[in-house]
């Protein structure tokens, strides 16, 4: 049976090692962030910050430095300008937030173009967008270790304001919360945690490890803490089954070159989600999450 | 040479385009859909290349996975969060692409185009499906504009007066997919929605009175597309990039004439 699971070579193979780590690393830190995501209904911010790091990742390729820079970078500028320009109010955020994308990614359009243009690299276009977990080098570890620290000590310093603006916004003005700076840190917790998933899956496909394995938790459980935990669980065990069968899919048809992990690591969160939602969607049960 | 024979079908295509974008995304902005208006387009891209991978045609490729897309989203969502449906439908779409994306060989230029918009790839015999579709989707529009402009402005009192909420929803949510599947090859997935938003919004913060608002945002956004093409035939650079940053310029002047006009408490906006 693991045998049959594991393709020889498997735990051998020091891509798949940086893979495993970097992966899970990012799978983690979108679970958690991505419950208060989920919760405050700002899966959109999110995946307008996942589609804006592809301008930092396309610039990053014109200065050479490692992607996770300019994804890190662009998501915190764009993170930055989102909550200027008033994405707090419930009425025209969409709005707001989107029109950022549009401005941010038409410019990921243009420094993808001088990507192909000025350098050799022809394949920028598709392993930004789309991601190459298998490329991620040993040595960018360090820094996803330290921008994930980041985002997770901004979520466990803020837990409580940030879970009582989450649920209730009125509630925790009332209380003293200073909801405008607890909604910033929020942000630029997504924009971290959606630069690290851009790395491992894609920067248009990072939106699926934030939003995804936070609502089947949610879905799940009601409970803030339990939610959490089952959600980075969900989105650790997608990525790393995910990375397990890209490496067994090398012999598959029709190319033989293997199938890209973020397809597997998409499919299953998805998978999840709707597993879920049928699991809980016994007649008579009281669904309190719906918002 | 802007004005060459061969790009008089970029100028026809590229004005439908912006007229049809206008008119949809008038009702997008209305109705506050900006995530499935994003999520559509960008869903649809693996259609096309799901299409190449087979030999068919795009247009019937993006056809078939925008309204697949949009049907999905209207199908979760009526079971979860909206957001959370409109994002894990998109993503699912987006895998699919990946997947296509990895069969097959030969792509980065074709596929670039798909993503961020091309004008000079439009040739006569493309002429036709698009003037087709996007006659139909102003035509829906136009049909439906009472009961779907009631369920946008008022869901609750549009229930009262007999319109199904649910069936408006699909019906935009249809307008939306046909729309997305001609607009798409031109100005590129990832950059359509900016052409919806940016001057529909614009329209919106200038007039409150709703067809007033929605021939404006055809004109702005018949404008910022002509001014895409030109800049980007002198410019070579990406048609998306014109187009996003034109939407976001259309909506900061919208923002700063409605901001200007409040603080001389002439005007009360909504």
């Amino acid at each position: 049976m693991l045998r049959w699971l594991f393709a020889p070579g498997f735990f051998a193979s020091p891509p798949v090692h940086s893979a495993l780590i970097a992966g899970g690393i990012a799978a983690l830190v979108s679970g958690v962030v991505g419950a208060f995501t989920v919760l405050r209904g700002q899966s959109y911010a999110g995946h307008a910050l996942a589609d804006i790091s592809v301008t930092g990742g396309s610039a990053s390729f014109l200065l050479g430095i490692s992607p996770l820079w300019g994804f890190a970078g662009t998501g915190l500028v764009a993170a930055g300008i989102m909550d200027m320009i008033g994405i707090r109010r419930p009425r025209g955020r969409d709005l707001a937030t989107g029109i950022v994308r549009g401005a941010g990614l038409g410019l990921g359009a243009l420094f993808l173009y001088w990507d192909t243009t000025s350098t050799n690299a022809s394949g920028v276009t598709i392993t930004v967008l789309f991601g190459s977990l298998f490329t991620v080098s040993s040595t960018v570890l360090p820094l996803v270790g330290a921008l994930s620290a980041v985002a997770l000590g901004i979520v466990l310093i803020g837990y409580r304001p940030l879970l009582l603006s989450s649920v209730s916004a009125e509630l925790a003005v009332v209380r003293g919360v200073r909801v405008r700076l607890v909604g910033m840190a929020c942000l630029i917790a997504i924009a971290l945690a959606v630069s690290l998933s851009a790395l491992t899956i894609g920067t248009i496909l990072s939106t699926a490890l934030l939003v995804g394995p936070a609502a089947t938790a949610l879905r799940l459980t009601t409970r803030p803490g339990p939610a959490i935990a089952l959600a980075s669980a969900i989105a650790v065990a997608a990525t790393w089954l995910g990375v397990v069968l890209a490496y067994d899919s090398f012999t598959w048809p029709p190319t033989h070159t293997g199938w890209p992990v973020s397809f597997f690591i998409v499919v299953l969160i998805f998978a999840g989600y709707v597993l879920a939602q049928f699991l809980t969607q016994r007649p008579g049960r009281v669904r309190a999450q719906e918002a | 040479m802007l004005f060459a024979p061969f790009m008089v079908n970029a100028w026809i295509v590229a004005t439908i385009v912006a007229v049809v974008a206008g008119v949809v995304g008038f009702f997008v902005v209305l109705r506050g859909a900006a995530f499935v208006a994003d999520a559509v387009p960008q869903g649809a891209f693996a259609g096309a290349a799901g299409a190449s991978l087979l030999g068919i045609s795009t247009l019937a490729g993006l056809a078939v996975f925008a309204l697949a897309g949009a049907l999905g989203i209207g199908w979760l969502s009526r079971r979860g969060r909206r957001d959370v449906a409109t994002a894990l439908t998109l993503v699912l779409m987006l895998g699919l692409g990946a997947l296509f994306l990895s069969f097959t060989t030969e792509y980065s230029a074709e596929i670039f185009s798909l993503l961020f918009g091309e004008v000079l790839g439009v040739s006569a015999a493309e002429l036709l499906p698009v003037a087709l579709l996007g006659g139909a989707c102003v035509l829906v529009v136009l049909l439906a504009y009472r009961p779907l402009l009631l369920s946008s402005l008022a869901p609750e009192s549009s229930a009262a007066r007999g319109v199904s909420n649910t069936r408006m929803e699909l019906v935009f949510l249809v307008i939306v997919a046909i729309a997305t599947s001609m607009t798409l090859p031109v100005v590129g997935a990832l950059l359509i929605f900016s052409l919806m938003i940016g001057p529909p919004a614009a329209a919106r913060s200038l007039t409150a009175n709703p067809l007033a608002a929605m021939a404006l945002s055809v004109v702005l956004a018949v404008i910022t597309v002509w001014i895409a093409i030109a800049a980007s035939f002198e410019t070579n650079w990406p048609v998306g990039f014109f187009v996003g940053t034109g939407g976001a310029v259309c909506y900061a002047a919208g923002r700063l004439v409605a901001s200007w006009r409040g603080a001389r408490g002439q005007v009360s906006r909504a």
